[in-house]
Parts: structure tokens; sequence; C-alpha cells
């Protein structure tokens, strides 16, 4: 029993993190953005259990609530990646061939570029909306599930059950949808938990060089930025949003490795 | 062999030139021109100035014939003025990719070196304790956001223990101990970082090699266990090893960003990152092209290098 805790461990503190972050506006008593500049930076106390910002704002609360924006970006642009990757690999896979080496090709080549300057490059020019945060993160981190999904695609498309739904007359469509990607499922599981925390990685990599998500919203990177600031004076400021990204990333780095012990058997390296 | 190598670097400069395209457009499109910040630092200047100046810079013409400009004027050895630096963009580029490369390099070693054998033993023995110590630090390496490392680093060995600078870089007749104290605390994040992930695929590789029948065969004609790890498994496993190092090679040439940027090392990734929020043209674009163009060069090396170092892959075929 103690050991399935311990084996469970990293799924039960993600969890927890999810939803005291979901349910943050009925576990604080603050308001996020609530300024008290009379009260000023203060450390934690039983009213502030994590202490107050410069501007006399709740930390724990502004940490949830930051939480909330750093896993919507994590899972949005995941869920971009997820689809242009799938997609990807899956066209590249089963029409094979030609179209195939090319689709291919660029995918290595894209893989050879500096990625993340022109992440930074992208920010700069097209402005810093949410949205294009989340659109250009998945676009960066479709790359590596384009080319899981068609390498499994290659290895089923000539399997005796698509030749038999091809010869029962489905569409390329139904065949693709309904027979070949639902037999890739589990390397895609795997790779997308493993892709949550690399986007939420870039997300706060982005928001630290004041290129992410914006003032007065808050994410865990920016949370940082604004803790390194006064982190001589107030390191708790810098401290906590620090370790619960460090926290969150573990454990679905962790979690996405047993997932993928339970699904692909051995565990070889796959994380670039 | 020869022709692969020609079919190889006929691609990269392929997509070298689409992407001189795509940054010449994507550094175009950016708000802002040079003449906007004139406009700005002095009030003087009317619209018709401005407008007069962009006529005689050409920033009045579309993209595509700035581009065309820029790229003849590029071909002929011109590469342009930085605006911040006020200097040719090579005396302001190649000093800061020596920076980068000393950084980097520094750290790439430092990190195979702690690494490969790392993993390797993880793999000798796998479920002692070493090896989840490892399987775990691993985790913390990709977990572990490099500007946090950085900023822990700082604290401890500048701010706490003054051992260390917090930032810079040593000027260049300083002492070699001077420098090398300098560069300690940027090397030793970006080498941390990477020892995690480099021990898990040695591991990866060598627990794949040592399930080999030959493997077998070295174990039951009498060879020690070390022999066995050392000798005949670890050369093997280090091909797939080798060639993942050197696609990782090609990503040292843009720099470490952040780590850069957090201990004001005057590299490559801090050179762009500046370059592109300061408006400069002319550097930002060459400071990319170069970045890429190296980064290129590492993947063809790592191709080459994967068919010199097994036999059995034959170069020139699609993959």
């Amino acid at each position: 029993m103690a050991r399935r805790v311990t084996y469970n461990l990293p799924l039960l503190l993600l969890a927890a993190i999810a939803l005291a972050c979901l349910l943050a506006p009925w576990l604080s008593p603050y308001p996020p953005a609530a300024q008290q500049l009379l009260l000023g930076a203060q450390p934690p106390s039983v009213a502030h259990w994590l202490g107050t910002d410069i501007f006399g704002r709740d930390l724990l609360t502004r940490l949830l609530y930051g939480g909330r924006l750093s896993l919507l970006v994590g899972l949005t642009a995941t869920a971009v990646a997820l689809l242009i990757g799938v997609s990807w690999g899956a066209v590249a896979g089963y029409v094979g061939g030609r179209l195939d080496a090319v689709m291919m090709r660029i995918v290595d080549t894209l893989y050879a570029l500096p990625f993340v300057i022109f992440v930074v490059l992208m920010m700069v020019v097209f402005g810093r909306s949410l949205l294009l945060l989340f659109i250009a993160i998945g676009a960066v981190e479709w790359l590596t599930m384009a080319r899981i999904v068609r390498a499994q695609v290659r290895a089923i498309v000539h399997s005796d059950y698509i030749e038999a739904a091809r010869c029962l007359g489905l569409s390329r469509w139904q065949i693709v949808t309904r027979h070949i990607l639902p037999n890739c499922a589990g390397p895609i599981i795997v790779y997308t938990t493993l892709t949550i925390p690399s986007v939420m990685l870039l997300e706060a990599f982005l928001s630290f060089l004041g290129l992410g998500v914006q003032p007065p919203d808050a994410s865990w990177g920016l949370l940082i930025n604004q803790g390194v600031e006064t982190m001589e004076e107030y390191p708790w400021l810098l401290l906590y949003p620090a370790l619960a990204l460090t926290a969150t990333l573990l454990c679905l780095n962790l979690v996405g490795d047993r997932l993928r012990d339970r699904l692909e058997g051995s565990a070889v390296g796959g994380d670039r | 062999m020869g022709k692969f190598i020609l079919a190889r670097s006929a691609q990269a400069l392929l997509v070298l030139a689409v992407m001189s395209v795509v940054i010449y457009a994507l550094i175009g499109l950016m708000p802002g021109d040079p003449i906007d910040l004139m406009i700005s630092a002095d009030p003087k200047m009317t619209s018709a100035d401005a407008a007069a100046l962009r006529e005689i810079y050409g920033l009045n013409q579309p993209l595509y014939r700035r581009y065309l400009a820029w790229l003849g004027a590029a071909l002929q050895g011109d590469l342009g003025y930085s605006r911040l630096f006020g200097q040719p963009v090579l005396d302001v580029l190649l000093p800061a990719l020596g920076n980068t490369l000393l950084l980097m390099a520094s750290a790439f070693l430092i990190a195979v070196a702690i690494a490969l054998p790392l993993g390797t033993l993880a793999a000798a023995k796998p479920r002692s304790a070493l090896d989840y110590g490892v399987n775990l630090y691993a985790f913390a390496g990709i977990s572990l956001p490099s500007f946090w490392l950085a900023l822990l680093l700082i604290m401890l060995f500048s701010v706490t223990l003054g051992w260390l600078p917090a930032g810079g870089m040593a000027p260049a007749g300083a002492p070699l101990g001077e420098q090398l104290r300098h560069l300690a605390l940027p090397v030793a994040t970006v080498a941390t970082l990477h020892i995690g992930a480099y021990s898990r695929y040695m591991r990866s590789a060598m627990l794949e090699v040592l399930r080999h029948d030959y493997i077998r065969t070295a174990r039951a004609k009498g060879a020690s266990e070390r022999r066995v790890v050392w000798v005949h498994a670890w050369r093997n496993a280090l091909i797939p090893v080798v060639t993942i190092l050197a696609l990782d090679f090609g990503f040292l040439f843009s720099g470490a960003l952040v780590t850069e940027t957090i201990f004001s090392w005057p590299g490559m990734g801090k050179l762009i990152f500046d370059a592109v929020m300061g408006n400069d043209f002319n550097l930002a674009i060459v400071a990319l092209l170069f970045a890429t163009a190296l980064t290129l060069l590492g993947n063809l090396i790592a191709d080459l290098l994967y068919a010199k170092l097994d036999p059995r892959i034959t170069v020139g075929r699609p993959r």
C-alpha cells in the first residue's frame, strides 16, 4: 500500500495542484489583483500563507491564479501541437512515397533550426496576445509528434485489417480516423503527456523574458520574472513561484514516463 | 559519400536561402523602423524629414525590393552596420560567436564527460540506487527551468558565499584564473541541465546493447563484467548517443539565450535577443542567419558521423 502511494505520488501531487488552481476563486479569500499598497511586501504569515508582493497582493492567490494560466497555456498549446503533429504524421505515413519523403524532410529541416529564437521573433513581430502565445508554442512543439505518429502509421498501414477495411470500401478518411489513429493511441497519449511540461517550460521562458503573459495577468513564469527583480529583499516572491513550476513540471514528466513504461514496455529515451 | 555530402550541402544551402527570406520578412514586419526611433529621439524632426530619410534609406520600398537590395549587398560581403553598436555587423558578431562557443563548448564537454560514464554505470546496474539517482536527476534536469537554476547558483555562490562573480565576462587581458571564475557559473548552469538528458540517452543505449547475443558470448567466455561493459558494450552503445550529441552540438551555436541574459554573457543568444528587441535590423538578420547556418552544419556533421561510426549504415539512400 505504501509503495502504491509513493508510486502514484507524482500523479496525486499533480491532481492536487491542478485542483487547487482550478478552484482558486473559491479557495482564496483575496482577489488576485487587489492591491494593498500600505501593506506592501510581507513575509509569509497566518493571514498570507506565502506572503505578499510589493503591491500587497496575496502571493498564494496569485500563484493559484497564475497556475491556471500556466496550465491553460500548457494544455492549449499542446492541443495545437497535437492537432498539427497528428495530422501531418498521419498524412505522411498513410500516403507514403514521395509526399512522405517531402513532408518528413520539412520536419527534419525545421528540427534543425534554432527554434526558441523564432518564437521570440514571432512574439515581437505579431504582438503579445495570449492566443498567439498558444499558437506560437504549439507550432514549435508539433515536430516530434509528427515523427512519432508517422512511424506508427507506417508500421500498421500494411496490416491485414487495414487491407480488409480497404476491401470493404471504406474511404481513406474513415480508414485513417477509425482504424489507424486509434491504434496509434498509446504513443500519442504518452508523448502528449510529455509535451505539456515542455510547453509549460517554454511559456515560463517567454514570460520570464517579458514576451509571454503580460501583467496584470500572471503565469508562473511571469511571477518568477517579477520575483527576480526583488530577490534580495523579498526572496519568497521568487522562491514559491519557482518551486510551484518546478514541482509541476517534475510531476508531469514523471507521470509521462510512467505512462510510457506502461504503454510501450521499456523506456527508451525519446525526449529531445 | 562525396555525392551524399554534396546533396546534403546543396539542401542546406537551399534551406538557408529560404530562411533568409523568412527572417528578412519577419524582421521587416516588426513594428517600427529606424526612422521612427530617430523621430522619437529628435522632437524637431518633421514628417517631411522622416519621409525624405525613408526615401534615402529605401525604407519606403516594398519588402521584396528591400530584400533583394540587402541580398545583393550581402553577397558582395557588405553586411551593413549595426545600429546598436555603431560597428560593422561582423565586428559585433564574431566576438559574440566566440564567447558563445567558449561557454557552450565547455559546458558540452563537461556534460558529456560526466553524463556518459554515469549513464553507463546506471545501465550496468539496473535498479540500483545509482540507477534511480541518475533517473531522478535526469527528470530534474528536464523539469528545472534554466533561469531558476541560474538564479539559485548566483544566490549561493555569488550572494551568500561570495566566491564567484554573478555575471559578465573577464576583460580580454585578464589572467586565466579570472576568466575561469567568470566562466564557472554559466557553464555549470548549462552543463547541469544537459547531464540529465545525456545520461539517460547513454543509459537506454547501453541497456539496449547489453541485451545482445555477443554480450552473452563475451560473458560466457569469462570476460569480467567490467570488461563486458566498458569494452564490448561501450563502443556499440556510443553510436546512437554520439549522433544525438552531434545533433545537440548544432544548437550550441545559437547560444543559451536565458543563461547568457542572466549572467550578462556577451554571446550569440543575448546578441540576437538584444538586436531583435532594439530594432537593429542588420545585426538581427545576419546573426539569425549565422546561427541557422551553423546549426545546419552541425546536423550535416551529425549525419556523416553516424555513417562513419556504424559501417552497417550506407549513406545516399533515402531514409
